[in-house]
């Protein structure tokens, strides 16, 4: 990756954080904590990993990507904003009555959601039928699922890790959006889905680390990496920090989704460069 | 609504071979793709599988995980076509089929064997009598129940040829065949098999054939008994509903399922919404569960045999 490239996913990772304060600001609801979590993840696999065409958001031979955690989608949608693919003002009709970005991603309502998530794990099936249906065809295109840590608490995850090692499915790649937080708490004092990485590897597939989540240095070599796996699915296990950008939601669960006060929203444009 | 005369009933043949034998018949579409869970065997799906490995997909006991990968797999242009028995088709994983296959709206064919009480032995665990309720309450849905072979058959073509989800309620026994052949079906109507002036008789499923057999003897009685057959419980078929009202002693509704969310209230409540009065009778599970026994049996049990249904139109008639 060169030095221009890096310079403009950062600069891309601090629209999306404002957009995702704003948003969610506005729609006085929505999920700040895990959406501020994957925008690295989301920015590199958008503008950098991913086989798509900006000018054809359903080239038929593109790569596919699942938010299998859909609470996150502020980000997600963000992103869509900046490839093109939406008006940015619809950014500001989140979650409202008159706006199309519904509250998760509804592929009924934007079918540039390439499946409708928001309850957790059920991204992770249809990833693979994807994958498979993809090798079927035998199609080129990669499918990536974005999951995140409490979704390994759903039984129906592993049914679909345990079919995709079986199957071989070396064009299916998780990410597992690693922020050790879910809603009321720690996820390891809640339910502690630890061992990842023994675990998936029990179930065939190859895992791979990244000690920081938030560079996109370490996430384009675990995802050049996953390209080259072979006969496997592969897990990347992102370390994340939940509210990633903003002080005071770092690392605090209470930030999985809760109502910004205008002093905070200040604050938060604040950190982010913005100053109202 | 089409109109026929069935005058006899032809020799028994199960409902799910029509789905083997259906399948193959479309084989040679690539698209075609069958998900078993580790009951090809039962649900007959076995046989597409044999003759189309690579498009056959055995993922063993993960029914939610199937109706997640049958939505992924219309995603990228398959036809789906999910197979196991009906209470594993459709109350395990109800919310994958609402949210990943419903609310996405992805052309998955969610095929049930197995439905009602007429599973029989296995008992109520593994009788499904409220499915019609639960797969009707997801908005968009078609539930289609066959109430032979042919109109199995008919009712699958059709099926693979809309575009969008639909669940399927096939059953288990060998029964007496209604229609003497595959004819041309539409999503959504229901057919006149027999007509009568006394008593209508709104059936889906097995219970057609038996309803027929009640109307058909009684018949020599001076008993004059229309019967519909509603292939498809969802949408209802307006205008056979209205036809059904103009007879003289009323409607009797019977089906193999709960009354709750069943086919009987959706009957009563066009008629209610028309403001249609008419003497309405239903013959189906209650609000009751099923119990082991032989699927004849049970039918005589519960009163959805020909017998029951000879009895309830006579009290009909009074």
């Amino acid at each position: 990756m060169n030095p221009d490239e890096l310079k403009d996913l950062k600069e891309k990772a601090l629209q999306v954080r404002r957009d995702i304060i704003e948003m969610t600001y506005r729609a006085q609801s929505g999920h700040q904590g895990g959406a501020l979590s994957w925008v690295e993840i989301g920015l590199l696999l958008f503008f950098k990993v991913m086989n798509i065409r900006r000018e054809d958001p359903f080239y038929e031979d593109r790569d596919r990507f699942v938010l299998s955690k859909g609470h996150a989608c502020a980000t997600l949608y963000s992103i869509w904003s900046l490839l093109g693919w939406i008006d940015r003002e619809e950014l500001w009709k989140f979650r409202r009555v008159d706006g199309m970005l519904q509250g998760h991603p509804s592929r009924r309502r934007t079918p540039l959601a390439e499946t409708s998530t928001g309850s957790l794990s059920q991204g992770t099936s249809v990833a693979v039928g994807m994958a498979l249906g993809l090798k079927m065809w035998g199609k080129p295109s990669r499918v990536y699922a974005l999951i995140s840590d409490a979704e390994l608490q759903e039984g129906q995850t592993w049914e679909a890790v345990e079919t995709a090692g079986n199957k071989g499915l070396d064009n299916l790649t998780f990410i597992l959006d690693y922020n050790g937080l879910q809603i009321e708490g720690d996820v390891h004092e809640i339910n502690d889905p630890t061992p990842i990485e023994e675990k998936f590897r029990a179930f065939k597939w190859e895992t791979y680390r990244v000690e920081d989540g938030h560079d996109f240095v370490q996430l384009y070599e675990a995802f050049t990496w996953a390209k080259g796996v072979k006969g496997k699915p592969q897990l990347i296990v992102a370390r994340t920090v939940k509210g990633k950008g903003i002080s005071f939601m770092e690392n605090r669960y209470e930030w999985h989704s809760k109502v910004l006060t205008e002093d905070l929203y200040r604050k938060a444009m604040k950190e982010l460069g913005v100053h109202l | 609504m089409k109109r026929y005369e069935i005058k006899t009933l032809g020799p028994p043949k199960a409902i799910r071979e029509a789905y083997g034998d259906f399948l193959l018949s479309v084989g040679e579409d690539e698209r075609v793709v069958v998900i078993d869970c580790d009951l090809g065997h039962s649900t007959k799906a076995a046989k597409f599988g044999e003759r189309y490995p690579d498009r056959y997909v055995e993922i063993g006991i993960q029914e939610q995980n199937m109706m997640g990968m049958a939505a992924g797999l219309a995603a990228v242009g398959k036809i789906p076509f999910t197979s196991t028995f009906a209470i594993f088709s459709t109350g395990r994983p109800w919310e994958q089929i609402r949210l990943s296959i419903a609310y996405s709206n992805f052309n998955v064919k969610i095929v049930a064997t197995h439905g009602g009480i007429a599973t029989g032995e296995d008992g109520a665990s593994h009788q499904m009598t409220e499915d019609f309720a639960l797969m009707g309450a997801i908005p968009g849905m078609k539930v289609l129940s066959p109430s032979d072979y042919y109109s199995a058959l008919s009712v699958l073509r059709a099926v693979y040829e809309y575009e969008g989800y639909v669940y399927i309620r096939l059953v288990r026994p060998k029964t007496p065949t209604v229609y003497p052949e595959e004819f041309p079906y539409s999503l959504g109507e229901a057919n006149l098999i027999k007509d009568g002036e006394d008593v209508a008789v709104i059936a889906t499923g097995i219970p057609v054939h038996h309803a027929l057999k009640a109307a058909l003897d009684l018949e020599k009685e001076g008993v004059s008994v229309a019967v519909y057959d509603f292939l498809s419980v969802k949408p209802l078929d307006e205008e056979a509903v209205m036809d059904a009202a103009r007879k003289r002693h009323g409607v009797l509704v019977v089906e193999d399922h709960v009354f709750w969310g069943g086919l009987g209230m959706a009957v009563s409540s066009l008629l209610a919404r028309k403001g249609i009065s008419v003497p309405l009778s239903f013959v189906n599970m209650g609000d009751e569960f099923g119990r082991s026994g032989k699927y004849e049996e049970l039918y005589r049990y519960y009163g959805l045999d020909a017998e029951g249904i000879k009895a309830r139109i006579r009290e009909m008639i009074g």
